[in-house]
């Protein structure tokens, strides 16, 4: 066994990529609930990318058979539905893990120097998530798949001079058809998945060179002992492994509890008008994206003008990347930061919430208004940052977690 | 300047320049991935005028055909909602059509070749909803002065009866009048011989 073993290792880093990368990598030996939802994250790619391969199996990517061949593995599929909902849960899980782990790093300043790539390959891989979902959306072919493709591709004709030929060419048709279909189908289960793996790779290789952070926001590697290893680091294998098991465990509990009871979560996670077939001359009453994507749509809905709110939403998003080169504060973590920072990270996750609620309901002229006033609070937590952490007292951390 | 110097320099100028070089044939890779999603030659090819009879159409009522698979309204108008057109101006951010290529302008207010019927395409102009038809003259949520027009859901943009935009919605232009033609009581949607 020792020769099967020394034959491989050999020829292959075994022994060397366990250690560096598990057994002997260092990690804040304390942290708290907030540094879990990256383990979780890459939980639920795995269950995507296994519950997708086999819905790629029964799915036909055309217009006459995408809706129908969806009603077949529900139906007909031994175990189709739950490959189904595992895999619409999964989108929804995936998100909100995203989002409470990108929330941590506001929190506990997990982009600031030396982790500044660390955020952009983490805003990347939200990105690539985001266009992942709106494809994978589209692809029941319901009304809701139909309408939502519908008004996403629109926005590319908002871009002047070459809009309009943009939307025929991501379309492939002057119209949603089976082309738009067959090609969303490539890249949802080929193109992007290709790019998520490989920037969760890179998202992994940067945070390994550089270290994880903690909520103290300190900087561990300044206590290191004779062999150079962080004073105040555990080892990664097998503390953190079988401490991440036990938040797997209650994250699968709760993902199962949605998947075999409540997979359409009201509307929210699968909406109701998609169990309809696609209808080319009737938008339903009321349109709104899934919940993932509805803070955006408020923002989009909040400016009256058709370029001006294709800009706000892609701002918002855009102005993510730069918050390395925003927060201007001399301590990493919420903790030691002043109030303005604290009254202003409040205000931020209000305004964010409240714009997703807003975004899911239809508009009224007060709706419209919160809308326009959320959009602005989530614009200033990010203008103003530079001048609020430069210019508040904070209080000094510890020198030791 | 040494011999190796001189090399270096040389070297570099050669590696710029079969690096551009290849640089570029990358357009030229890139064109048949690109081109590929064209709408195809089969795609360009649908898309043939249809007919509708109009004469069952009662007024103030609205019937939708499908043109090149989108919505194409029909629309005969009341007496009074052709009457009443010019008081809604004022909301309405271009009455005269002036930003966009309008086929029948300064023909009749129903912006179509029919003083009684409009032809509207039936697809918003921000995002390609297909706006709902309210006729009634009362509040609504969206507008307490509501004068009956269209509204779409999804981004609560309106419009008024013959589908000019209101001011301050995102939609930024009127609804599309697509050619048509009328030869008795045959609507023909998608040719117009006198424009073409």
């Amino acid at each position: 066994m020792n020769t099967v073993f020394k034959w491989f290792n050999d020829r292959l880093p075994i022994v060397n990529t366990f250690e560096r990368h598990l057994s002997k990598h260092p990690v804040p030996k304390k942290v708290n609930f907030w540094y879990l939802f990256g383990a979780l994250a890459s939980v639920v790619l795995i269950i995507q990318i296994i519950s997708g391969i086999w819905l790629m199996m029964p799915y036909q990517n055309t217009e006459e058979g995408a809706f129908s061949s969806i009603e077949f593995i529900m139906r007909d599929v031994d175990y189709g539905w739950v490959i189904r909902y595992m895999h619409t849960t999964g989108a929804s899980m995936f998100f909100a893990v995203v989002y409470l782990h990108m929330f941590r790093g506001l929190l506990y300043g997990s982009y600031k120097k030396p982790r500044e790539l660390v955020w952009i390959f983490g805003m990347t891989i939200y990105l690539v998530m985001m266009a992942e979902g709106f494809l994978g959306y589209v692809l029941p072919y319901g009304q809701m798949s139909y309408w939502g493709a519908q008004v996403i591709i629109s926005l590319f004709g908002a871009i002047p001079y070459i809009g309009e030929s943009l939307e025929v060419w991501v379309r492939g048709d002057y119209y949603i058809s089976g082309s738009t279909v067959s090609r969303f189908f490539a890249l949802h289960v080929v193109a992007l998945p290709l790019m998520l793996i490989a920037l969760v790779f890179m998202h992994l290789v940067a945070l390994h060179e550089v270290g994880a952070g903690n909520p103290e926001g300190i900087d561990i590697e300044e206590h290191l002992d004779e062999d150079g290893v962080p004073l105040d680091s555990v080892p990664f294998f097998p503390y953190k492994v079988l401490n991440a098991l036990v938040g797997i465990g209650v994250f699968m509990t709760v993902f199962s509890i949605i998947m075999f009871f409540f997979p359409e979560a009201g509307g929210y996670f699968i909406e109701k008008a998609n169990f309809e077939e696609a209808n080319p001359l009737s938008t339903p009453e009321h349109i709104a994206p899934v919940w993932y994507y509805s803070p955006y749509y408020a923002m989009l809905r909040a400016v009256p003008d058709k370029l001006g709110g294709l800009i706000v939403m892609a701002g918002a998003i855009a102005i993510l990347f730069v918050v390395p080169w925003l927060d201007r504060s001399k301590v990493n973590s919420i903790r030691y930061k002043g109030i303005f920072s604290k009254i202003a990270i409040s205000l931020f996750a209000i305004s964010f919430l409240t714009l997703g609620y807003l975004g899911t309901v239809p508009v009224t002229e007060l709706r419209t208004l919160m809308s326009v006033i959320c959009t602005a609070i989530y614009f200033l937590f990010f203008f103003l940052m530079p001048i609020y952490t430069s210019l508040e007292s904070t209080k000094q951390p510890p020198e030791r977690l | 300047m040494t011999e190796s110097t001189k090399n270096n320099k040389r070297r570099k100028v050669l590696i710029g320049m079969t690096a551009a070089f290849g640089a570029a044939g990358i357009p030229f890779a890139a064109t048949p991935f690109i081109a590929a999603w064209n709408p195809s030659a089969k795609a360009k090819a649908l898309g043939a005028a249809v007919k509708v009879d109009i004469s069952k159409i009662e007024e103030g009522q609205i019937v939708q055909v499908a043109w090149r698979k989108q919505p194409v309204f029909v629309l005969r108008h009341t007496k009074s909602s052709i009457s009443n057109l010019p008081s809604v101006e004022t909301k309405l951010a271009d009455p005269n059509s002036l930003s966009i290529d309008e086929p029948y302008r300064d023909l009749y207010p129903t912006r179509s070749k029919s003083d009684e019927f409009s032809i509207l395409a039936g697809v918003c102009t921000h995002l390609g909803c297909s706006p709902k038809y309210h006729p009634e003259v009362e509040p609504k949520p969206w507008d307490a002065t509501w004068t009956g027009g269209f509204f779409c859901p999804c981004h609560g943009s309106m419009f008024d009866i013959v589908g000019r935009v209101f001011k301050g919605v995102p939609a930024p232009t009127n609804l599309k009048v697509p050619p048509h033609n009328f030869q008795g009581s045959i609507l023909t949607i998608g040719e117009d011989k006198e424009i073409t």
